[in-house]
């Protein structure tokens, strides 16, 4: 059983990072990000993120797992289809990945490879049930498979989407498809996080809540503008505009957004972007 | 509706080197519509293939190109003029001109790029709503088709990147589970929110396609 499992199931505050494979087939630097991380449970390995095509993650959280760190091996529907996502399943756990993120992903018009065709073969929803079908010995066509995998299985949740309602139930449909636990698109609004929480503690799955770190003014205007889901509100961009050091003041907001955690969900996936040295500041328990 | 959209004319130029004389066909019924492939678009080629020095041996406007006999009967009644063309250029969907390359054993070239199964706002503005993929679920998503209208063609909700309403890949589009999730609203239904859609059937699309409808 994979040490998010535990931790999770043990009910103890947990936290996560995320690194991206390289644009290259050299994984030394990432993997060295890797090691540098501290005070964190599993390591997410981001699927071409934003369309932007990288080394396979399948292949960097295998190599995570070689140097004796715990990968969360994110999975798109984007770019494969039913097969190619099962047969990657079943290789994954063979690698020993046991920790998965399941995604629909992002358009691939907004990549590096805009031409490309996006697959979407299955949504989120049914990967979760492809995955759960995998770990029972059935595959997507009810087919046996000699041995079964086990995953710890997750899911992504955009806790201030709008509609609240609309989100919520598809949110609802992944915990009903297996989703054990869910990492949250960055939030940086309390009471949206809390009226997310509230709505989704009955149905029992752990939420570690995804904090990013906002370097700036500029970047924060970026996220509001071109980042789905991500509102950073006006008063944080103040604060940002006017801190002396605006990293510091971003560590202190990301610091904030932890202790939301602490007495909200249970856990944490930290988006350092860059300044994993500043994690142990960011997970620094005051008062 | 087919919609469709005429190739552009260097293109057509290159497809053409070294025919010099053409046979024209053309569609009365989408292409015509679409201002790509009709009585008039033909007339303009045959002008424009006469300033690059091609000779146009003879022109049909086959009724609905896609009828494979009625295509194959239209090209019967100009015999004389396709056998004297080095090769057949077709102003009509992917369907129309397949139908006339199966009908004749001459070089067929197509002149216009079929793009969708249309609605039409009004000539010249159209809207994909259809991707007839064979498995329809609009009865439960209040007629607007998630596979068709969603950028992704999600089947159990929105992706993560709606916001304010509207989608991910195209900010000036309203999200397509957005639109169903309000309508089902005020319908008073669950519709598809009520169960967990299943893996889409490809299947049942049936390519490559041969249909008999009972």
């Amino acid at each position: 059983m994979s040490k998010l499992q535990q931790q999770l199931d043990a009910g103890q505050f947990v936290v996560t990072a995320e690194i991206a494979p390289p644009k290259g087939s050299d994984p030394s630097e990432a993997l060295a990000k890797a090691r540098s991380f501290s005070g964190v449970t599993a390591i997410n390995v981001t699927d071409n993120q934003g369309a932007n095509m990288r080394m396979s993650p399948l292949a960097l959280a295998a190599l995570l797992v070689r140097q004796g760190q715990e990968p969360v091996l994110q999975l798109t529907c984007r770019d494969r289809n039913r097969l190619a996502l099962q047969s990657d399943l079943l290789g994954a756990a063979a690698l020993g990945v046991e920790n998965l993120l399941i995604l629909s992903g992002d358009h691939a018009r907004f990549g590096d490879h805009p031409e490309a065709k996006s697959v979407f073969d299955l949504d989120s929803v049914q990967l979760l049930q492809a995955v759960e079908g995998l770990t029972l010995g059935q595959d997507l066509a009810g087919r046996s498979l000699e041995v079964a995998p086990r995953f710890c299985c997750g899911a992504a949740v955009s806790p201030s989407a709008e509609p609240f309602e609309l989100m919520f139930q598809k949110f609802a449909k992944k915990v009903e498809a297996g989703a054990g636990f869910f990492q949250t698109q960055a939030v940086f609004d309390p009471p949206a996080l809390e009226r997310f929480m509230a709505a989704a503690r009955p149905l029992g799955v752990p939420v570690l809540l995804g904090v990013l770190l906002v370097k700036s003014a500029r970047m924060a205007r970026f996220l509001n503008q071109h980042i789905p889901g991500v509102q950073v509100p006006e008063p944080l961009v103040e604060r940002l505009e006017q801190a002396a050091d605006p990293l510091d003041e971003g560590v202190a907001i990301a610091r904030d957004m932890v202790a939301q955690a602490r007495s909200l969900c249970q856990g944490v996936h930290l988006m350092t972007l860059g300044h994993e040295e500043r994690i142990p500041e960011i997970l620094h328990q005051t008062g | 509706m087919i919609i469709s959209k005429q190739k552009d004319r260097q293109e057509l130029l290159a497809a053409l080197e070294g025919r010099d004389r053409i046979f024209l066909v053309g569609c009365a019924a989408c292409a015509t519509a679409c201002k790509s492939g009709g009585e008039e678009e033909v007339f303009q080629l045959q002008e424009w293939l006469g300033g690059q020095g091609k000779e146009v041996t003879g022109s049909v406007v086959i009724d609905e190109a896609c009828h494979i006999m009625r295509a194959a009967r239209d090209l019967r009644q100009h015999y004389a003029q396709i056998e004297e063309a080095q090769a057949l250029l077709v102003l009509a969907c992917g369907a129309g001109i397949q139908s006339v390359s199966g009908s004749t054993d001459r070089l067929v070239i197509g002149g216009v790029n079929s793009l969708f199964l249309g609605n039409v706002r009004r000539f010249g503005q159209y809207e994909e709503k259809c991707s007839l993929c064979g498995e329809c679920i609009l009865n439960e998503t209040a007629g607007i088709c998630p596979v068709t209208n969603c950028a992704k063609g999600l089947l159990n909700g929105p992706c993560g990147g709606m916001e304010e309403g509207r989608c991910e890949a195209d900010r000036d589009s309203e999200c397509a589970w957005v639109q169903i999730y309000e309508r089902l609203k005020t319908q008073g239904r669950q519709g598809v929110f009520a169960r967990t859609v299943a893996p889409k059937n490809w299947a049942k699309g049936g390519k490559p396609g041969k249909h008999k409808l009972k």
